[in-house]
């Protein structure tokens, strides 16, 4: 008992071991019974002998010795990977019982699995369905069936072929939901809105592209849900002010309301600014609300912190300073696709002493409105300007000496920016960590050199369809921190500059080489090397790239989407891959023209995470592998 | 007159009783009268009192539902009551009877209850009468508050000076001649009582006549006459924003017979009457040949329009109305039609009664056939089951009211019911030709003849069938309650949606029983895809078949098989039938 308790708290102490060794049979005074290494990732419990074992039959099951406390400890330290798990499970009975017990979450590969996998994890609170492309009735029967009292979410967002009914009998019978995401059930009417309704202590709610239900299903919700914090009503066409207005006045707990492409106008504005709670609204494409409606909202909200007004087109800035002025806590804000911004919107952005985000992609910016706005707000952590048209040197230049903070920039095909901007920004933003300059056509090796020397702590670059060479890449990969690196459609790199990225970016997570035409074996070998925590890598349509790459490839274990669109492998690198990665989800094996049976049938014995494989000639072929998620 | 469109039916026949005993002099003796209900017979007795008697129709209303205190009450009502004369001058002498008057109240409803706590035992077994009298003493405290409030609002500046300055007859009760309008600052206020009222008065039931009586007990009450402020249709009448100067127009006044006489255009060879001088000319064409020429069929009106005429306007006969031009705030009628129609819905009966609702009741037919338009399409329901004819009024409702929801059509409903007991329906969703929807919990609410029923299941509607066309009998259930059509059966043939048609045509034939000639029908359909088409047509009693025509867009993917339902209203959406799409 003493020596189990010692256990508990051995582990309990250690965040996140390596390897956990529990030896139970190494004799009584070892000092020492559970050790840790981190040389591999796996629970190892090994017994003196087996053959010792099996001599003392009179004795109990070994195992049995270690409480359910101490296995639920082992178990919460797993959560990273879901083939430990099914390890740990298969070491006996015990194991076996204790792995169903403490099964929180699940995602079922098919729901015609469901019953027997709900036998098996009772208590299972997080079901999410989203890879069952047909849930019926019964299957969601079963569910209330099982999941009474543990059940708090479920995800049916991909699935199709319920109806209400087996809404209404997960909401009657599991009382403890609180999650419910219905997004994309395209045919359910009010009548699965009044099912949800039933669910009294709901607290989010996903119904995107329910377009189905109207006013009248959101209010039995707005009348039922009254404890809801998230209400996602995105593309809901059914809906207008008044269930938005009826939602407002019953469930003052919302914290998010997204009523993207809702045809909404500005007549339930004031009462949904009226939520004490508000924090974050989304009004993307509601083309309903215009300058004059907007300025006619009197309503403050002192709460509300994320506003997104993308695509608004008939709000300009006369209206969205009027509802900017209401709104002083503002943390970010969004405006994509907006007309233009000008020195008169950029100065309304004054009064608000929280802002931290602007996202403005696709706007046309002026270098006057990009001066006010960098004198207007105090410290940005975050900018978009992707896709903005008339972004200049000078406008950038000012604006990055004025916000030294800048975290996350977003200059994508701005193509009129230089040299001159990078030496701005490399020198003011010193703490950059995200930098997208995806088409920056005009950036030179300098610009380059400037990034991989002073921005030390960025971890995501996207350098796509730009004029880099090995000499570029050799300085970027002074940056020692990149996590995701793309550098597709750069055709001047060749393997060397590949090599130093590998030797210099230990890691590295995601890389882009789409159509980077100079990469050969030799660079993704060493990149493969030097890149252990390889998880997404990007090769299609590099010609040179073989099956050689492919077999390096198979060293990096964490590996789960591979994308070698028409690259010259065959089937034996993929049998290698197959073998070597087990976690692969996603493969894009199109115009492969050198693959054949052997190799997808290899592919299918290994992979059974795969969950999207790309062939030609069919467009998608969705291959699920046959046995459950575990 | 004018509140009488306002009132339910037993306040507005109340009130023209009186009405016939005190000012006949407006009306034609032999007028019909509006045949009463037999719910507001007790009326009946109060025939021959005075306006000033009238004033706490509160305690009357209560008399009449109970009979022993009718005594002691009605000789409260004989005496004269200085309460009701919140919109006089102000003087001490006045409050002071008020107040005093309040005070006697207060004791009678005290006498009252004491009786209830002393009888107690002998009201066990009456329960009856024990809610009548707890409705007694809550319409007498409305009465109290409400006489208190409208006292003490005599005392405030503003009303006051209002008052003194609009109402200079005022306290000369029965001359006809001196009329004064209610101020809007008692209208507001009488509004404010409705709400204090509707909090006190939690008992349900006849609130709302008690309510509405009490408002206008205080409007007739305060006035010699029941004349009041034009109301929002008057306005309709033409005068709307016009703000001609008193004496800068002709003012004509016709006769009652002038206006309600049904020709205007009369020949004056052969005397016939026309409505539209138009149809004159037409007919005088007859006479001869002088007639023919295309001076004599001209409009006479455009040749004398040459001279610039004075402006003309019209004054309303009735004495007393706010159109007619003895009335201080006289607002004159723009044309002849506009005086028609406003006294035929100010100072006429109202002879035509809504079919359907039989309640509504209209003096001109063009309101009824507006009205019946929109009557019994109240669509918007709350679970409560208040009907709205508008969206936003029943969200409005929702919003206000703790636990209300709004209710989701019928059908729908039904099979929520059916599914708490897990019978759970999988075919219905997108299998094509397995219709089997389970709707067993739908027999509470339609009274479904047996004979019909035998056919639903007898007929082999549902076999395949090789014809085009499949047949359907279907039987549309309607409430017996509403229409007292109980027995009026339809059966229904529906026949052959193609597919890829433009256009879905449906042909639903059968025998119509119904003493109704035409009235719409809403036809429901829905397809095993989940796409629910709603039409609406005419029936016609004398035609066997009736067809219609569902555009294809809402029909949209390729439905295998289709269910239809008839019936008169949305809400009442009975059982639908299924009929296959060949």
């Amino acid at each position: 008992m003493a020596k189990s308790r010692d256990l508990c708290r051995r582990i309990d102490r250690s965040d996140g071991f390596a390897t956990l060794t529990l030896d139970l049979f190494s004799g009584s005074p070892n000092p020492n019974p559970c050790s840790y290494s981190r040389s591999a990732k796996r629970v190892r419990v090994s017994c003196a002998s087996p053959a010792a074992s099996a001599a003392e039959e009179n004795r109990s099951n070994p195992f049995d010795s270690l409480s359910e406390e101490i296995l639920f400890l082992i178990l919460d330290r797993l959560e990273s990977d879901p083939l430990d798990k099914k390890s740990f499970s298969l070491v006996c009975r015990s194991f076996y019982a204790a792995e169903s017990r403490h099964r929180r979450a699940l995602t079922p590969l098919r729901s015609g699995l469901l019953p027997a996998a709900l036998a098996r994890y009772p208590s299972v609170s997080r079901l999410d369905l989203s890879l069952c492309p047909s849930v019926t009735d019964s299957a969601l029967a079963s569910v209330g069936g099982a999941l009474r009292s543990s059940l708090r979410s479920i995800d049916l967002s991909r699935s199709r072929g319920f109806s209400y009914a087996g809404i209404e009998i997960v909401a009657v019978n599991c009382a403890a939901l609180v999650e419910i995401n219905l997004s994309n059930a395209t045919d359910l009417s009010d009548a699965a809105a009044a099912a949800i309704g039933r669910v009294r202590n709901l607290e989010k709610l996903w119904l995107a592209r329910c377009k189905m239900v109207t006013d009248m299903g959101i209010g039995c919700i707005a009348v039922g849900c009254q404890k809801l914090r998230l209400l996602c009503l995105k593309w809901c066409l059914g809906i207008s002010d008044l269930g938005v207005g009826l939602v407002a006045v019953k469930c003052k707990q919302l914290r998010s309301l997204d009523l993207s492409f809702v045809p909404i106008t500005e007549k339930c504005l004031p009462a949904v600014l009226q939520l004490p709670h508000l924090e974050d609204l989304a009004l993307v494409g509601c083309l309903s609300i215009d300058d004059e409606g907007l300025m006619s909202v009197k309503q403050e909200s002192k709460s509300l912190q994320v506003l997104d007004m993308s695509n608004c087109q008939h709000v300009n800035h006369a209206g969205f300073s009027s509802l900017l002025s209401k709104t002083p806590g503002l943390h970010e804000i969004s405006l994509a696709y907006y007309c233009k911004v000008t020195h008169s919107l950029a100065s309304s952005l004054q009064k608000l002493y929280n802002l931290q985000s602007i996202k403005l992609d696709g706007c046309e910016v002026t270098t006057s409105g990009l001066k006010t706005m960098a004198n207007s707000c105090r410290s940005l952590g975050e900018l978009s300007l992707s896709k903005c048209s008339g972004v200049t040197d000078e406008g950038l230049s000012f604006f990055v000496t004025k916000h030294k903070g800048l975290v996350k920039l977003d200059v994508t095909c701005c193509r009129n920016i230089t040299d001159l901007s990078l030496a701005s920004i490399t020198s003011s933003c010193t703490s950059l960590t995200n930098l997208s300059m995806e088409s920056c056509i005009l950036v030179s090796r300098e610009g380059f050199r400037l990034i991989g020397q002073r921005c030390h702590l960025l971890e995501e670059l996207d350098l796509t369809d730009n004029d880099l060479d090995d000499a570029g890449l050799r300085a970027i990969s002074g940056c020692r921190n990149l996590s995701v690196l793309k550098i597709g459609i750069c055709l001047k790199i060749s393997d060397e500059g590949l090599i130093h990225v590998a030797k210099g970016c230990p890691n590295l997570q995601e890389l882009d080489l789409y159509r980077s035409v100079g990469i050969t074996d030799i660079g993704v070998m060493a990149i493969a090397r030097g890149c252990p925590l390889l998880q997404i890598i990007n090769l299609s349509y590099c010609t040179e790239v073989t099956d050689y790459s492919l077999r390096s490839l198979s060293k990096c274990s964490n590996l789960n989407t591979l994308e070698i669109r028409g690259c010259q492998v065959s089937s034996s690198g993929l049998a290698a891959v197959a073998a070597g990665c087990r976690k692969l989800t996603k493969l894009d094996i199109k115009k492969c023209y050198f693959v054949d049976d052997a190799g997808m049938l290899l592919l299918a014995r290994f992979s059974q995470n795969l969950r999207q494989v790309e062939l030609e000639p069919s467009e998608v072929w969705k291959q699920q592998s046959q046995e459950m998620h575990v | 007159m004018v509140p009488e469109r306002r009132r339910p039916p037993e306040a507005s026949s109340k009130s023209s009783s009186s009405m016939m005993s005190e000012s006949p002099r407006n009306r034609k003796p032999d007028l019909p009268f509006t045949p009463f209900d037999s719910t507001n017979l007790w009326c009946g007795d109060r025939h021959g009192r005075s306006f000033l008697e009238f004033s706490p129709p509160l305690v009357t209303q209560s008399n009449g539902l109970f009979g022993p205190d009718r005594e002691t009450k009605s000789k409260n009502q004989h005496e004269p009551s200085p309460v009701d004369d919140p919109v006089m001058d102000w003087n001490p002498r006045l409050m002071l009877s008020n107040l005093s008057f309040l005070e006697q109240k207060i004791h009678q409803v005290q006498d009252i209850v004491r009786s209830i706590i002393s009888h107690e035992d002998q009201f066990l077994d009456q329960a009856n009468e024990l809610a009548a009298q707890q409705q007694l003493v809550t319409a007498d405290l409305t009465y109290i508050i409400i006489q208190l409030i409208s006292t003490a609002g005599t005392l405030l500046p503003d009303i006051k000076n209002a008052l003194l300055s609009t109402n200079p007859a005022v306290g000369r009760p029965g001359s006809n001649q001196k009329q004064h309008e209610i101020l809007p600052v008692e209208v507001a206020k009488a509004s404010q009582y409705d709400s204090l009222i509707k909090d006190l008065n939690s008992c349900g039931g006849k609130e709302d006549e008690l309510i509405k009586c009490s408002n206008n007990s205080g409007v007739e009450a305060s006035e010699p006459i029941p004349i009041e402020d034009h109301d929002t249709k008057d306005n309709d009448d033409g005068m709307d924003g016009e703000n001609l100067p008193p004496g800068s127009y002709e003012v004509l006044q016709l006769e009652e017979e002038e206006i309600l006489a049904p020709h205007t255009h009369f020949c004056l060879i052969c005397g016939k009457g026309f409505k539209r001088d138009a149809n004159l000319r037409m007919h005088m064409r007859g006479h001869g040949d002088e007639y023919k020429s295309p001076a004599a069929l001209a409009k006479p009106s455009k040749e004398a329009s040459i001279e610039p005429q004075p402006i003309r306007r019209y004054s309303c006969p009735f004495v007393g109305c706010k159109r007619n031009k003895e009335h201080k705030k006289f607002q004159p009628l723009k044309t002849i039609l506009c005086v028609k129609n406003h006294y035929k819905r100010s100072h006429c009966d109202k002879s035509y009664t809504c079919s359907r609702c039989r309640t509504k009741k209209f003096s001109i037919i063009a309101d009824l056939k507006t009205h019946e338009k929109h009557c019994g399409r109240d669509k918007w329901i709350c679970s409560c089951g208040t009907t709205f004819s508008r969206k936003d009024k029943l969200f409005g409702h929702v919003a206000l009211f703790q636990g209300h929801a709004p209710a989701i059509p019928m059908d729908d409903a039904k099979v929520l019911v059916t599914s708490d007991k897990a019978q759970v329906s999988e075919a219905s969703s997108g299998m094509p030709g397995n219709m089997d929807y389970n709707f067993s919990g739908n027999t509470s609410l339609d009274a479904q003849s047996p004979d019909l029923k035998g056919v639903d299941d007898g007929h082999g509607c549902f076999s395949p069938m090789t014809l085009d066309a499949c047949n359907i009998w279907g039987l549309a259930e309607f409430p017996h309650s509403a229409y007292e059509v109980s027995e009026s059966t339809f059966s229904f043939l529906a026949t052959v949606p193609f597919k890829g048609m433009e256009k879905i045509k449906f042909q639903a034939a059968g025998m119509m029983n119904c003493s109704e000639q035409h009235y719409p029908v809403i036809i429901y359909i829905r397809s095993n895809k989940g796409v629910q088409v709603e039409t609406s047509i005419m029936t016609d009693a004398h035609a066997r078949t009736v067809s219609f025509e569902v555009p294809v867009y809402s029909w949209h993917l390729n439905p295998t098989s289709a269910e239809i339902s008839i019936c008169r209203t949305q809400h009442e959406r009975g059982k639908y039938y299924k009929c296959r799409i060949t």
